[in-house]
C-alpha cells in the first residue's frame, strides 16, 4: 500500500471555456480528498484554483497528469501567497489578523516574523494589512 | 562624572564601551550602578515605525531655459513649491494624483510622498512634472524629466516630528471594524496595535530631555543628523510614573539629515488601508553617560513603561480624553493584553526587531569611532502641553 500523502496546488487556467468540473473528477476518479482555499474559474476569463489534495502517491500522479490534459497549468510549489523577507520590517502588524499563526514571531527577543508556508491557508488578511507590501498573491 | 569631550575623546580613540538600550539593565544590575557609570561611555537607543511628519526640501538645479515651479509633481505626488525657483518640499503623506483615497473605503492608498522618499532613497530614476506661470528670468511653461537622488543638489531630510516619547496603544470599542494609522481594528475589542520600542526608545531613556536637546547629533536612517527643534506637539508636561516614565504621547523631537546618505532598509513607504500613506523611519539616537543619574534612566525595562490603551473607535475621533486603562510593554509583548477580564490579541505597528538593528549598528559606529556624541545647544522644554484646536465664530 502506498503512503498518503498531502500536496497543496495551485492551479492556472488559461482563458477559455473550461467546461470539465475538474474538482469531481479528482474525488470520483482519483480518489483524493479535496480542500479548496480560493478559486476563480470563470468563463472567458484567466482563473485560478488553489487546493490540498490527499491520496496516494499514485493517485495524486495520475490526478495532477489528468489535469494536465485539460490544458491547465498545475503548480505544485503551492506558493499562492508569498512573503518577501526583505520588505518586511517585521513590525508585527499582521500577527493578529492571520487566522493560522502562519505569519508569527520567530524569535520573541528579536521579535523576528517567520512565515510557514505549509500553515498559509490564503485569506488574504496579511495582504490587506501589510503597511509595507511584503505580502503578495500570485493572483 | 564624565563630560561630552571626554567620552568623545574615548570614541575618537577607540576606546568607548557602548551598551544598546536593551542590554545596558542586566550589565548595571551586574556591575552596580555606581562602577557601570565609570564605565560605560554610551548607551545607543532606537526606534523605527511610521512618522507620518516627515518629508524632505528637493533643489533640483536650473534648466535650460529656467523655469520657477509653481506647481509640481514627483510620481505624481504633489510636492510644494511656495518656496524658491526651484525649491520643492514632498511630505510623506501626500497622496499620488488621483487616488481614491477612501472614495470606496477602505481604500488601499499604494503610493505617496512617503513611497516617493522610498524610491529616491533606493537610488529609482523618478518623473519630475512642474508648472509656471512664465516670467522674464524664469521663462520656461512647463517640464517634464527624469531624475534620481544622485542629481539633485541638495534632498534634505526635515521632519517636523519624529521619535514620539510613548504613544498610545489602539482598540476598538465599536462594533464594525476600523481603518486607523495604528492599523485595522476588529470590533468588540477584537485586537489592539501598539506603536513604540519601548525600552529601546530614545526618549525614553531619557525622560527629562537631559542629554537630548536641540543640537543633539542623530542616527537618522544611516545618516547623521540632528535635532533641530522640539517636535510639533511636543508636550513634555505629561502624567508620569513616579519614575518619570512618560505615560503618555509627551515629548517629540523635529529632525533633519541628508538623505543622500541614508540606507534603503530605513527608509519605507507605508501603506494604510482606509487610513493613508505615510514613511517609515529608523532613529538612533546615543546617550552619553555623563553621570549615574542619566545612567539610571537608560535602564527602563518593558515592565516599567506604561501606554494608554484608547478607544478609537470613538473616543479618540471624539477627542472625549478618556483612557480605558494603561498596560505595560512587557504586557503588549507579550502578544496578548486584558482588560476588564477579556483577553485581547496584540500587533505592532513599530518594528522592534528593526530598532535594535538600529541600536546595534549605531552601537558598532561609535565602538568604531565614527560617531560622536554632541552637547545640546538648548534643551527640549519639560513643562509645556498640548494646546486644542478652538472652534470660534469671527471676533467681532
Amino acid at each position: 500500500m502506498s503512503q498518503i500523502l498531502t500536496k497543496k496546488l495551485v492551479l492556472f487556467f488559461p482563458r477559455y471555456d473550461c467546461e470539465k468540473p475538474i474538482i469531481y473528477h479528482l474525488v470520483k476518479d482519483h480518489n483524493l480528498v479535496v480542500n479548496v482555499y480560493r478559486a476563480k474559474v470563470t468563463p472567458e476569463e484567466e482563473g485560478y484554483l488553489v487546493l490540498d489534495v490527499r491520496g496516494t502517491e499514485q493517485d495524486i500522479q495520475k490526478a495532477m497528469d489528468f489535469i494536465k490534459s485539460c490544458n491547465v497549468t498545475v503548480n505544485n510549489s503551492g506558493k499562492g501567497v508569498t512573503w518577501d523577507e526583505h520588505r518586511c520590517t517585521h513590525c508585527g502588524q499582521c500577527v493578529t489578523h492571520c487566522p493560522t499563526d502562519a505569519l508569527h514571531i520567530a524569535d520573541p527577543a528579536t521579535r523576528r516574523i517567520a512565515f510557514d508556508e505549509d500553515a498559509c491557508i490564503e485569506c488574504l488578511a496579511c495582504i490587506r494589512v501589510c503597511p509595507f507590501e511584503a505580502c503578495a498573491s500570485a493572483f | 562624572m564624565k563630560t561630552y569631550e571626554q567620552i568623545n575623546d574615548r570614541i575618537e580613540s577607540g576606546k568607548a564601551v557602548v551598551l544598546t538600550a536593551d542590554e545596558i539593565m542586566d550589565y548595571v544590575d551586574k556591575k552596580g550602578l555606581e562602577a557601570a557609570a565609570r564605565e560605560v561611555d554610551v548607551v545607543t537607543t532606537a526606534t523605527f515605525g511610521p512618522m507620518c511628519s516627515s518629508g524632505c526640501f528637493i533643489n533640483f538645479g536650473h534648466s535650460k531655459p529656467k523655469i520657477r515651479m509653481s506647481e509640481a509633481w514627483i510620481e505624481d505626488v504633489l510636492v510644494y513649491t511656495g518656496i524658491a525657483a526651484v525649491d520643492v518640499y514632498l511630505g510623506a503623506t501626500q497622496l499620488r494624483h488621483g487616488d481614491p483615497a477612501n472614495m470606496y473605503p477602505p481604500g488601499e492608498f499604494r503610493y505617496g510622498g512617503g513611497h516617493v522618499i522610498e524610491d529616491l532613497v533606493a537610488g529609482k530614476s523618478l518623473q519630475l512634472f512642474a508648472l509656471s506661470y512664465g516670467t522674464d528670468d524664469y521663462p520656461r511653461r512647463e517640464i517634464r524629466t527624469y531624475f534620481t537622488l544622485a542629481d539633485v543638489n541638495q534632498a534634505t531630510m526635515v521632519n517636523p516630528r519624529n521619535c514620539y516619547q510613548n504613544y498610545n496603544v489602539a482598540i476598538n470599542d465599536s462594533d464594525r471594524t476600523i481603518y486607523t494609522y495604528l492599523g485595522v481594528l476588529e470590533p468588540r475589542r477584537g485586537n489592539a496595535t501598539y506603536c513604540s520600542a519601548g525600552q529601546l526608545s530614545p526618549l525614553l531613556n531619557d525622560p527629562y530631555y537631559e542629554t537630548i536637546g536641540v543640537g543633539t547629533r542623530v542616527w537618522l536612517a544611516g545618516a547623521q543628523g540632528h535635532v533641530y527643534s522640539e517636535g510639533t506637539q511636543h508636550a513634555g508636561g505629561c502624567e508620569r510614573t513616579s519614575d518619570g516614565v512618560p505615560k503618555e504621547g509627551a515629548g517629540t523631537l523635529a529632525l533633519t539629515a541628508d538623505m543622500k546618505r541614508m540606507k534603503p532598509e530605513f527608509v519605507r513607504g507605508v501603506s494604510l488601508r482606509g487610513y493613508g500613506v505615510s514613511l517609515a523611519l529608523g532613529v538612533g539616537i546615543p546617550i552619553p553617560i555623563l553621570n549615574e543619574k542619566v545612567l539610571q534612566r537608560t535602564c527602563v525595562r518593558d515592565r516599567d513603561i506604561l501606554a494608554p490603551v484608547i478607544d478609537y473607535g470613538n473616543d479618540y475621533p471624539q477627542k472625549t480624553g478618556r483612557v480605558i486603562c494603561h498596560v505595560s510593554y512587557e504586557q503588549l509583548r507579550s502578544g496578548e493584553i486584558e482588560i476588564d477580564g477579556k483577553k485581547i490579541i496584540v500587533g505592532s505597528m513599530s518594528s522592534y526587531h528593526k530598532a535594535l538593528e538600529i541600536a546595534r549598528l549605531l552601537a558598532d559606529e561609535i565602538r568604531r569611532g565614527d560617531f560622536l556624541v554632541s552637547r545640546p545647544i538648548q534643551a527640549l522644554p519639560k513643562d509645556t502641553t498640548m494646546k486644542s484646536l478652538v472652534i470660534r465664530r469671527k471676533p467681532s
